[in-house]
């Protein structure tokens, strides 16, 4: 305080009731544009105008809530991390064997698989904190595969290779209100709104988080970790911080796919998991949080198209699109009409 | 006067090399306080004891009469002792206003909170103001860092130091590669500081140390070499011998 004394008196332009240029700056940062309320505006759009597409749209919510859960830690704390699937097949598997062995409320369930990813998180976020960004991928990549086999190990309790079956879901119901009793159906509409809620209000959390000091200082002591650490940031308890959130949403994600699914199998731990999730997000871009809605869409959209027409060769197109738009940059990429123009003609 | 930072016997060894050799400093209370000497003299290396970014081999490190020779480098930032850097370290995709906004934050105790938005206190915006006025950062707050000219990042290193609220600031050459027009500025700047906050400034040009300073401590391969008031250290025959075996060597 004592270095700047004179600014414990507001300006006198604050007096007058007109903020200062910082404070509307400030303000600016995190205002919503424009776009971001249509994208909230199209999630119960699309519920309401594509109900055939149910199956595919909730897959798709699902992808993209795991997506947000690893931009937070890559895109904005710049932690890599090849395993993220250790949180998601581990919200998976709590949600499925608690409606199994415990109370088939979907509800509750969630809760006590994002609590019980966010322990896991928690925990292995020690392993993050020190070494290279390799290191980071090896240690993730592990934890995960760690915990694929002891998922396929613990047969009497995970059902091993074969998944955890008969799982019976609960109709879906909002104690104290009249929302209740949405059973899962088979077309997927209750699944799908189900986990549209869920992604949004995970995004206006998410949100709020990244525009707030803590978000801040995450990107921080991404660009800078010793000069954050030099302005007072506690780096490692931002990173175990964030870490575990990431971790909760990641379970969230997968608690979301074994309800709507009414099952549990060695998958949701799988390496090819993580991997699509960040592809997912390198397509959609990160550190803006919305990275992985966009990626979601185009990665199931190009899964579906290109698996209908050429079944086989499915991985041969995807690996042949992401060469060309990691080359081509996403900017322009999703930008053609500047392919053709003058470079200088690009923003 | 008391010594508002205090280092005893302090030892850094690199393998067989003695970068820090046996440094015992003071800083007074609201010292203006100069560290020079030759290239290689080892000012970084104590700088870097000094915050905790390096562990010393042996000795103490005293702030406040407290032993803070293993705390963690944030936490002497928290206990009001903060330094800048040599080599410019800002957060290259955030703004100047964001970057400061943050060490108010956090000097504050506010940054550990995720619910509001960074700056919806007024105070902190405020804080932000002045500084971004007084840095003449005022035109470019909002384009992002790593697109700003070298002598503006110059002064927004410096900028993020005092966001901090210092009691004791350490600076780096602080106007190392600042044009020679612009570097009186940034001094009287740091001059204008409140006395109470304790400064020890490492610097290269020997005018700005005179000018600046009231005293000086001169390091030679790692070790203290003279100490004392200005005019002293500057006459010291010694000294001149050093600096001038450095000019013309």
């Amino acid at each position: 305080m004592s270095a700047t004394p004179d600014a414990v008196a507001a300006p006198p332009a604050q007096r007058n009731g007109a903020r200062s240029p910082a404070a509307r700056s400030l303000a600016g940062y995190a205002r919503w544009r424009w776009w971001e309320l249509a994208l909230f505006a199209a999630l119960p759009l699309s519920w309401l105008l594509l109900p055939a597409q149910s199956l595919l749209l909730n897959e798709i919510a699902i992808v993209a809530l795991f997506a947000v859960s690893l931009d937070l830690i890559l895109g904005y704390a710049g932690i890599v991390s090849l395993g993220q699937a250790a949180f998601f097949g581990f919200g998976a598997y709590t949600a499925a064997l608690f409606a199994k062995d415990v109370l088939p409320d979907p509800l509750t369930g969630l809760a006590v698989a994002v609590a019980a990813s966010a322990l896991l998180g928690l925990a292995t976020s020690v392993l993050i904190l020190r070494g290279s960004d390799l290191t980071r991928l090896m240690v993730t990549l592990g934890v995960a595969s760690i915990l694929y086999e002891l998922a396929n190990k613990l047969d009497w309790l995970t059902g091993g290779a074969d998944g955890l079956q008969g799982v019976v879901m609960g109709p879906l119901t909002i104690p104290g209100t009249a929302l209740a009793g949405f059973a899962f159906d088979l077309s997927g509409r209750t699944a799908y709104a189900y986990s549209l809620v869920v992604l949004a209000i995970v995004l206006v959390l998410a949100r709020r988080l990244v525009h707030s000091p803590f978000g801040v200082s995450l990107q921080a002591l991404r660009d800078n970790r010793l000069r954050a650490a030099s302005i007072g940031v506690s780096t490692s308890l931002r990173l175990v911080a964030v870490y575990t959130i990431a971790a909760a949403i990641a379970g969230a994600a997968g608690a979301l796919l074994a309800q709507t699914t009414g099952f549990a199998s060695l998958d949701v731990f799988d390496f090819h998991r993580s991997a699509e999730v960040l592809l997912v997000l390198v397509i959609g871009g990160t550190g803006y949080l919305y990275g992985g809605i966009f990626g979601a869409i185009v990665f199931k959209l190009l899964h579906d198209l290109i698996a209908a027409w050429t079944p086989q060769y499915w991985n041969f197109w995807l690996g042949l699109f992401l060469v060309v738009l990691v080359l081509v940059g996403r900017d322009r990429f999703v930008r053609p009409w500047t392919w053709f123009g003058r470079r200088s003609a690009t923003r | 006067m008391s010594a508002v930072l205090e280092t005893r016997s302090l030892v850094k060894r690199f393998g067989g090399l003695a970068a820090t050799n046996d440094v015992s400093l003071a800083v007074e209370r609201g010292a203006r306080h100069a560290l020079i000497g030759p290239n290689g003299a080892g000012k970084t290396t104590l700088i870097n004891l000094l915050t905790g970014v390096l562990e010393p081999t042996a000795g103490t490190i005293r702030l406040d009469g407290d032993d803070i020779t293993t705390l963690a480098p944030h936490l002497r930032v928290r206990r009001g002792m903060v330094r800048t850097f040599q080599i410019t370290q800002l957060f290259q995709s955030l703004t100047p206003l964001s970057s400061l906004a943050l060490a108010v934050s956090v000097h504050r105790g506010e940054s550990g909170g995720w619910w509001r938005r960074l700056g919806s206190d007024g105070a902190v915006a405020a804080e932000c103001e002045t500084l971004l006025e007084r840095f003449r950062l005022a035109d470019v707050l909002d384009q992002p860092v790593h697109a700003l000219a070298y002598g503006k990042r110059r002064l927004l290193e410096i900028a993020m130091a005092l966001a901090c609220a210092p009691r004791v600031l350490l600076l780096d050459e602080p106007v190392a590669g600042v044009p020679e027009g612009e570097r009186q500025e940034i001094f009287e700047t740091i001059s204008a500081l409140p006395d109470d906050v304790s400064i020890l400034l490492i610097e290269h040009d020997m005018d700005l140390v005179f000018n600046f300073a009231r005293t000086v401590t001169v390091l030679v391969n790692g070790a203290v070499f003279a100490e004392g008031d200005v005019e002293t250290v500057s006459r010291d025959p010694r000294v001149k011998a050093v600096y001038l075996g450095e000019d013309h060597g």
